[in-house]
């Protein structure tokens, strides 16, 4: 019992001596968040694999065993090592130039890493001021907002990022680009929707009664509160980045040659694909199963995020 | 009348006509309704006293709390703080005054922000509206927690860790920390058990006597009222019906509703227990209520008259000795009611 | 033979343990009143009476009967068709209890099909007739109304409408009048006892607010973090208590302060999964605890009728017994 309650219990004999009664024993809402998070297996998973490839791809130049641009005269279209004629030093073949495909994947990790984290940062920073906004504003600035959400939603996305792409020219950066003004209306709305709902509860209100101003009600009070949603898009974001970069790349809108990229190896590759599968099936499982990854983790943050879903 | 007599110094807050009006579109061929959620309530409030405000869901009285810290504006009528009206100001001296009006909300789930720590949920006013150092606003928040009975370290704890009548508490010492004169205290005990009712209760009583604090005390539950009002005010359907001090009203209520409710609610003692007065139907639409008294439609006593001329709040004349009761009932005007026939 | 009986029900999650052994009857034509705080298990047995705890909550109890049939032996679907056919339950929030999709008229009919049957004609007569017996003016025309179209009130006739429906021998009523207002609660209460009165039905009303239960109950239990401490008729427990826990409820209810003085307030707050003390779980709170009760759990005194779980039970004046 603190002094001023025993003081106060002296005065007046029924003032509360605080029994402790925390509700629950006190967790840090990180700890809580990886309990939660953690009893996720599939999640878990995906966070390993994904720290997995971020290590890969930030130590590309130490961990890849050949660059990913030497082409090695007498080695074109090398099977994976534990094939017939395969060699250990290039673990899974080579491509039809005679470079190594593993090297190549591993620093194509990074480009597709660093335009993926690249657009959902874009899109992600756009989409919450536009969302927020418009639904802390309402009114004309909301209508304005979400009509032109509503236009750029209904026009296919994967043609909408082509139509960008051409405009201003194939290129990593601009591929990237493309891809956040495509995936940028589901930040806005979501964004909205939260603030939205965040607007009408009463701590929002009781800010406003100490004299709030719009910026600290919309930064620091209403944001904190609508990111749970808009981390778990961001994740699942993430992985359709890559798919769509490797898409642009596919159809030769992304990066160029001889730059190692995943969508760009798949396309460059498919007229061996009768003679060597492997050109063409690391490139494809490596997306398949960096895109699942992510999208495991995003369900597992779902989950350990959304508070309608704890016990 | 006694009320325009009091001393001028002792007046915090002066409510005149307050009015709020929401025009509500009804689609496209139809003409826009008017809401009158607030219409016309007047109100004393001095300093160290508790106004309650009594009434069931959708009577406006949470409007009138919004309306009295400023989070709506009212449509019509005046506000007066300490002599000054708040509606006519500049927008800078009104947030200054603002401060001194602060509000506590029902659901203590609610009010806080989840993503805060209760240390920087009480600086929260202090960082906005003064340029206090950061350890001279720890200190203050700190103080205040030990004042609502929190211990210091849960200074640094989020609000879900806390249960519902400690972050009431929390809740409390947040209204407090820029000295206000007002707490407009909307439904602040509803959520909670009984037992911690009675905790928060006393915390409220101990800081009014401390602080000198006035209190616009807003609430459905009568026998919450009676133990913390001085004066009573019970609405219906946005106006109000029935004023005055809190013994006028439960020792002598006037107003078929007022009756209706103190009878509805229960009682624990047989003695205390009241004849039933049971009201006929529900609180009718505010978008399109009865003419004349809106209570008629459920009213024993309603003639021709209740369902054509809207009664005004006035004195009893035949009851004299009832300084400031106000009463808005042709029945109780023409001196129609009387309950000994409703126990025969 | 009672209508209900229970010996020595537990629902426990995990190591939680929301209703300690507890033991209760209810008798046919009775109103028993369980009152408590929130935390205090009141809802949860009434859950596990219906069958409607789900994984991973867990329910043992040495004897849970109704009307002489044991509900733990039964079949699955035998208590299904029993719970909502002979006993009935009304929640405390009725504008979720009815599902906004349908009309009211087809949720009503659709109870009654599972449970009856008959021809559409007659399921759509049946209903009208309920929603008239629970006071709903122009039944008709509400059958076609949807959930949102109602006021509280009404929703909550409805919900009482459809408990009904097949003329149960017991209604379990979890605060069904708290979302509402005054007036409105006070037409729901005089309703409830109505029907409990002209159908002979045992009724059992959950709330927090004691005043109601001592207006309207025979018997009432009080319970406290999943434990009944004291048991006995209405009047009796509210005007002498003999467990601290009720003496402070009752003192901590604004009515029972005369004038402008300050509340008796218990401190503290009900123990939750954490902090369950040991012995008597009430001894941190309590005024008169002892170290006897800070260690040994207190067993049950008194006779059937009027029993309390406390070391020292209180005596007329208020005060506990040596």
């Amino acid at each position: 019992m603190t002094i001023q309650s025993e003081a106060q219990s002296a005065q007046s004999n029924s003032e509360t001596p605080m029994v402790e009664n925390m509700a629950p024993a006190p967790r840090t809402p990180l700890r809580e968040f990886w309990h939660y998070f953690s009893s996720n297996k599939g999640a878990v998973a995906g966070l390993a694999f994904i720290i997995l490839i971020c290590f890969l791809a930030v130590f590309a130049n130490v961990v890849a065993p050949h660059s990913p641009s030497d082409q090695v005269r007498d080695a074109f279209l090398l099977p994976p090592a534990w094939l017939d004629g395969g060699n250990w030093s290039y673990i899974l073949g080579t491509d039809d130039v005679g470079r190594d495909i593993l090297s190549r994947l591993i620093y194509g990790a990074r480009l597709s890493l660093a335009v993926g984290a690249l657009a959902v940062t874009l899109s992600l920073v756009l989409g919450i001021l536009l969302g927020l906004v418009a639904g802390y504003f309402k009114g004309v600035i909301d209508i304005v907002i979400m009509r032109l959400v509503d236009i750029m939603l209904a026009m296919p996305s994967l043609l909408l990022a082509i139509a960008v792409v051409a405009i201003l020219g194939p290129s990593i950066f601009n591929a990237a680009l493309a891809i956040s003004i495509v995936s940028l209306p589901n930040y806005v709305r979501l964004t909205r929707a939260a603030t939205l709902s965040e607007m009408s509860r009463d701590y929002v209100t009781s800010s406003r009664v100490i004299g709030a101003s719009p910026l600290r009600l919309m930064f620091i009070c209403i944001l904190p509160n609508c990111l749970a949603p808009l981390i778990v898009q961001a994740t699942m974001g993430f992985s359709s980045a890559i798919l769509d970069l490797a898409a642009l790349g596919f159809l030769g809108l992304g990066a160029q040659p001889p730059t190692p990229e995943w969508g760009s190896m798949l396309a460059n590759a498919l007229q061996f694909v009768q003679r060597a599968w492997w050109v063409v099936t690391f490139p494809g499982l490596m997306i398949l199963i960096t895109v699942l990854a992510f999208n495991l983790m995003g369900d597992g943050l779902r989950d350990a995020l959304d508070p309608k879903l704890k016990q | 009348m006694s009320k325009t007599n009091v001393a001028d110094s002792a007046l915090i807050l002066k409510a005149e006509g307050l009015k709020q009006h929401y025009h509500v579109k009804q689609g496209m061929f139809k003409p826009e309704a008017v809401v009158k959620a607030v219409d016309g309530v007047s109100f004393n409030l001095e300093k160290g006293k508790t106004l309650a405000v009594v009434g069931e869901s959708g009577c406006g009285k949470s409007t009138l709390g919004r309306m009295l810290t400023m989070i709506e504006t009212p449509t019509d009528g005046q506000l007066g703080y300490l002599g000054q009206n708040l509606l006519t100001l500049s927008k800078s001296a009104q947030t200054k005054l603002r401060q001194k009006i602060q509000i506590i909300f029902q659901n203590p789930y609610g009010s806080l922000n989840p993503r805060k720590k209760i240390g920087s949920i009480l600086e929260e006013p202090l960082v906005i509206n003064t340029d206090l150092p950061k350890a001279d606003r720890k200190a203050k928040a700190i103080s205040m927690m030990e004042k609502v009975g929190l211990k210091a370290e849960h200074y640094d704890r989020y609000p879900h860790m806390f249960s519902g009548g400690q972050r009431q508490r929390i809740a409390i010492a947040r209204g407090l920390m820029l000295d206000p004169h007002v707490i407009v205290a909307d439904e602040p005990v509803s959520a909670l058990d009984v037992s911690v009712q009675a905790q928060v209760l006393n915390l409220m009583m101990d800081l009014q006597e401390e602080f000198g604090l006035s209190y616009v005390f807003i609430s459905h539950d009568l026998s919450v009222v009676e133990h913390i009002a001085d004066d009573v005010m019970v609405m219906y359907l946005g106006k109000v019906v029935e004023q005055g001090t809190c013994e006028q009203l439960f020792d002598n209520p006037k107003h078929p509703y007022t009756l209706a409710l103190l009878s509805s609610t229960p009682q624990l003692s047989p003695e205390k227990r009241r004849l039933r007065i049971k009201l006929e139907g529900e609180l009718p639409s505010p978008l399109n209520p009865p003419s004349g008294c809106a209570f008629h439609g459920r009213c024993r006593f309603a003639n021709e008259r209740c369902k054509s001329e809207t009664p005004v709040l006035k004195l009893d004349s035949y009851d004299e000795s009832e300084q400031g009761h106000l009463i808005a009932c042709h029945a109780v005007e023409e001196d129609r009611i009387n309950l000994a026939e409703e126990v025969a | 033979m009672s209508l209900l009986q229970l010996d020595n029900l537990s629902v426990t999650f995990g190591k939680f343990r929301a209703v300690d052994n507890i033991s209760y009857k209810v008798e046919e034509g009775e109103v028993l009143g369980i009152v408590g705080e929130s935390g205090s298990g009141k809802s949860v047995s009434s859950l596990a009476i219906m069958g409607l705890i789900d994984f991973p909550g867990k329910v043992t109890a040495d004897q849970l009967s109704f009307d002489g049939k044991d509900l733990q032996a039964m079949p699955e679907k035998q208590r299904r068709k029993l719970t909502g056919s002979d006993i009935a339950m009304i929640f405390q929030d009725p504008m979720t209890s009815l599902n906004p999709c349908f009309t009211v008229g087809y949720q009503i009919i659709e109870a009654l099909k599972t449970h009856q049957g008959g021809s559409k004609k007659e399921l759509k007569k049946r209903a009208v007739e309920l929603l008239t017996q629970v006071g709903i003016p122009a039944p008709e025309s509400r059958l076609d109304n949807y959930p949102h179209q109602l006021s509280g009130g009404m929703s909550q006739r409805v919900m009482i409408a459809m408990a009904i429906a097949c003329n149960p021998r017991l209604l379990v009523a979890d605060e069904p009048t708290t979302a509402l207002d005054v007036t409105i609660q006070a037409q729901i209460i005089d309703l409830l006892i109505e029907l409990q009165r002209k159908k002979k039905m045992g009724l059992v009303l959950i709330t927090h607010d004691l005043a109601l239960v001592a207006e309207v109950a025979h018997r009432v239990i009080v319970m406290y973090a999943g434990q009944i401490v004291e048991s006995g008729p209405a009047a009796e427990v509210f005007s002498t208590p003999r467990h601290p826990y009720t003496q402070a409820l009752l003192a901590s209810l604004p009515e029972s302060a005369s004038g402008k003085a300050r509340l008796d307030a218990l401190p503290g707050v009900v123990p939750g999964q954490y902090d369950r003390p040991q012995g008597c779980l009430l001894s941190p709170r309590c005024p008169y605890a002892t170290d006897h009760c800070r260690k040994e759990e207190p067993e049950n005194q008194g006779s059937l009728n009027r029993q309390v779980k406390c070391h020292t039970p209180l005596d007329t004046q208020g005060r506990p017994a040596a």
